[in-house]
């Protein structure tokens, strides 16, 4: 066993993320599969920092962690406001918002 | 350089499978609640992870951020709206969307799995470029890759969580003076109720009269 074994995890769990993202219409589901991905993004990104020896992985995880969290602070505030308006709406009832 | 232990592979093997099934629950199970407590799950699975390959900071990070903070975000909008909408992985309205994102979904694993597993053991790479690991004093070399190297960066991130801050309560907050509009809500189920219930009572008043008269 090696980093490659990190990297497999990191991988399975990014493959489940994105299929919960595509399988789920709950928004707030569905976004529980986006920070889903993004951890799997910061575990590769922490097996190579160990790998290469070199502390830029751990710099570039702690920014992905500020980002998701104003993520997640702004698509929450979005989702409150869209359930306000329209209760028990799911993704395929907003398609609207479709550009 | 990476000397495995029997210890770290037990390590990894105990973490990962907490990661993998907290995964899976987020995606499988029907109520969002459980959805967030396998989130939870997920990220102390993936923690554990971190501990293992010395980044310690990172990892206090993540069960701070993370498993504090965002999925308690997450528990509040959840009970904020109801959770008697679990929905689950019932209706799709069309019904090639649920095999096209499965196929979607293994082929990116298999993609991924087979560079990874392709790859050499080597990483080609350049070592050592923002700064050494210093494993049990982590949290100076990100501090001081974090203040010098990737300054503006930090600066910008400032920006936008205060964005993000200012966003959030403009989106939460009514505008003022607008009321809200009661014949676009949906009759609660208790107001349906309480109809029928005095329409009962106003027909028996009537057959009472009646059998007075």
């Amino acid at each position: 066993m090696n980093q490659n074994a990190y990297l497999v995890v990191a991988a399975l769990l990014f493959a489940i993320g994105a299929i919960g993202l595509l399988v789920r219409r709950n928004p707030l589901v569905m976004f529980m599969c986006v920070e889903l991905m993004l951890n799997a993004v910061n575990l590769t990104f922490v097996s190579f920092s160990r790998t290469l020896n070199d502390v830029g992985g751990q710099v570039i995880v702690f920014f992905v962690m500020v980002v998701a969290a104003a993520e997640v602070v702004v698509g929450l505030g979005i989702i409150m406001a869209i359930m306000r308006r329209r209760p028990g709406a799911n993704a395929d009832d907003l398609t609207m918002l479709r550009g | 350089m990476l000397a495995v232990t029997p210890v770290e592979y037990g390590v990894w093997a105990v973490a990962s499978a907490i990661c993998l099934m907290g995964a899976l629950g987020v995606v499988l199970l029907p109520n969002p609640i459980h959805n967030a407590l396998s989130l939870v799950a997920t990220l102390f699975g993936v923690a554990v992870l971190f501990v293992s390959q010395q980044a310690y900071f990172l990892a206090v990070i993540q069960v701070i951020v993370y498993a504090g903070a965002i999925v308690v975000l997450f528990l509040f909008v959840i009970m904020l709206l109801g959770v008697d909408q679990a929905d689950g992985l019932g209706r799709e309205r069309q019904v090639w969307r649920r095999p096209a994102a499965i196929v979607i979904g293994a082929g990116l694993a298999v993609l991924v799995l087979v560079g990874v597993l392709a790859a050499t053991t080597e990483v080609t790479g350049k070592h050592s470029v923002v700064g050494k690991l210093r494993p049990v004093r982590d949290v100076q070399s990100i501090g001081e890759a974090l203040f010098t190297r990737y300054v503006y960066a930090f600066e910008i991130t400032a920006v936008l969580l205060t964005i993000a801050v200012i966003g959030a309560v403009v989106l939460s907050r009514r505008p003022p003076g607008e009321a809200i509009d009661l014949d676009e809500l949906p009759p609660l189920p208790s107001d349906a109720w309480d109809e029928d219930d005095r329409d009962g009572d106003e027909v028996v008043t009537d057959s009472a009269e009646v059998a007075d008269a």
